[in-house]
């Protein structure tokens, strides 16, 4: 990785998740060369109420009764895209990876909260500092979800790019894992009208992801 | 225009869409999806009405300046004037570069406007004004702000991008019930379309199908549909089958199953000979017997049981 990475996952659905290794790149090295700043949601949810703290935690909404918003985590990004010290070169196309917000909804954040949040973001990450957000959003599906909904659609639409995961229409298969559309919605980049959305099969492996057209999976050819 | 009128124009005669839309006033609402999207048909609108000559302001809560700006040139640049509600709308950096006042002062702030000319004003988008402020506050400022004023050159032509998906039905229709001209947007195979609504005073409202694409200088270009396959034509030279041949059943009846069909009586319909023959048994009936072994421990008692109910 050349350019500085921001991570923040609780880590509560994605178990395999550790700061260890993730696509074949040692997260841990990262870290050490200060290129990776990781917040473990879970560890610090933790702190946050065993632990006395002083000046705001990033995860202040888990005590406070009446959650307004999630201005303190904001504050958490903003202060981790400031360079520490004169010398270090400021974060130059940063990226903000978000595992996931749907766990923020079941923390008792209203979505609203939630897109306020990435709205203020998208502002430091993307505008100021020119770099990319990535965020995990678990669509419910079939269950009737209306604030999971507002946070889908509304995030949807803040977004140039949406890669929509979903399993095989047919059901489980050993060789593909699932199909991942891709949505194109930057209207400034007008596109063929052919070319808004992809469809790929995908096969998830030890340390990547192999991708392969419809029906074209090496397993079946 | 009579409604008939209205729909038996066509695409080619009528005014171009946008001309259209522009020459309603009043409030225009664009409807848009996460699959469909709407702000590059708000930036054609906005782009047309700078060519008329006005003066454009965007509240702009969803992009940047610098986003919004992109793809328009510099005289259209010139008339749009960007109040940014997308850095800070809610003044969390407290740095004072915030808009006072929030959303709503920002809204109010084009209502009470003093500068002469009518103006276009551009609200991208209304999904999160609503989300930010309540319904009814939202809907008094937009009936304040699009309300036609007497004085013609203080018009106010109000341009507002809603995302459907984010808001229940309710303030959904209430919305839509302020707005002159609805623009539904949606699309098939690739192609974009927009469900035009249009609310004339004094008339019925008229519907109209655009199907269109934009340009990347926000022009609007009309297209006539996506193109459909082919239907594959039946063959004209393999004779029609005739279903009746070789039937296992009748079609119709001859005059005699037909007589003997009508006079057939019916098992449940009583008529009066029914009736005398079940009073009366004829000879060759015999009466029912009943034949009765009582067990040991039957009780066989005479009485009625129902005698002391004095019923």
């Amino acid at each position: 990785m050349s350019e500085r990475d921001l991570i923040w996952g609780p880590g509560v659905l994605r178990s395999s998740v550790s700061p260890v290794s993730a696509q074949g790149v040692s997260l841990t090295a990262a870290r050490e060369r200060r290129q990776l700043v990781f917040l473990e949601g879970l560890k610090s949810a933790v702190d946050i109420f065993f632990r006395p703290q002083e000046e705001p935690h990033p995860l202040q909404f888990l005590r406070e009764a009446n959650t307004r918003n999630l201005q303190p985590l904001y504050e958490f990004v903003r202060e981790a895209l400031k360079p520490t010290d004169e010398e270090e070169a400021a974060w130059r196309c940063p990226v903000l990876l978000v595992d996931d917000l749907s766990v923020l909804l079941s923390l008792g954040v209203g979505a609203v909260a939630v897109l306020d949040f990435i709205h203020y973001c998208r502002a430091t990450v993307c505008w100021e500092r020119k770099g990319n957000i990535v965020a995990l959003v678990h669509d419910s599906g079939d269950a009737e979800d209306e604030e999971n909904d507002i946070l889908l659609n509304g995030l949807s639409h803040q977004s140039h790019l949406i890669l929509r995961a979903e399993g095989l229409a047919t059901g489980f298969c050993k060789d593909v894992h699932g199909q991942l559309k891709i949505l194109w919605r930057r209207p400034s980049q007008p596109t063929a009208p052919r070319d808004r959305s992809l469809t790929y099969q995908y096969k998830i492996q030890d340390k990547s992801v192999s991708f392969f057209a419809k029906g074209m999976s090496p397993a079946v050819l | 225009m009579t409604p008939s009128e209205g729909v038996g124009r066509g695409v080619e005669s009528v005014l171009e869409m946008l001309e259209s839309l522009l020459a309603l006033g009043g409030m225009v609402l664009l409807r848009d999806s996460v699959e469909w999207e709407g702000r590059s048909l708000l930036k054609a609108l906005i782009k047309k009405s700078a060519l008329y000559g006005e003066q454009v302001h965007v509240l702009g809560c969803e992009v940047s300046e610098e986003e919004f700006r992109e793809g328009f040139d510099s005289s259209i640049n010139s008339r749009l004037v960007y109040h940014d509600l997308f850095r800070d709308p809610l003044n969390w950096s407290k740095t004072g570069e915030a808009l006072p006042g929030g959303p709503l002062e920002a809204l109010r702030a084009l209502c009470g406007r003093t500068d002469p000319g009518p103006i276009t004003v551009a609200l991208d988008s209304l999904s999160w004004l609503l989300l930010h402020l309540p319904c009814t506050t939202l809907c008094q400022a937009l009936h304040a702000l699009s309300r036609q004023d007497p004085c013609p050159g203080k018009q106010v032509r109000v341009l507002g991008l809603l995302h459907e998906e984010l808001h229940g039905p309710g303030p959904v229709r209430t919305l839509s019930s302020l707005a002159q001209a609805e623009v539904t947007l949606s699309g098939a195979m690739g192609q974009a379309s927009a469900h035009i609504l249009y609310r004339r005073p004094r008339q019925h409202p008229t519907h109209q199908t655009q199907w269109f694409s934009i340009l990347p200088d926000f022009s609007l270009d009309l297209q006539g549909g996506p193109l459909l396959e082919p239907q594959p034509q039946p063959d004209p030279h393999t004779p029609p089958v005739d279903p009746t041949n070789h039937l296992t059943f009748n079609l119709r009846l001859s005059k005699k199953e037909r007589e003997a069909k009508d006079s057939l009586a019916l098992p449940f319909q009583f008529s009066s000979e029914k009736q005398q023959a079940l009073l009366r048994p004829g000879p060759g009936q015999a009466t029912s017997h009943i034949f009765y072994e009582p067990d040991t421990y039957d009780d066989l008692d005479q009485e009625d049981p129902d005698d002391d109910l004095d019923v």
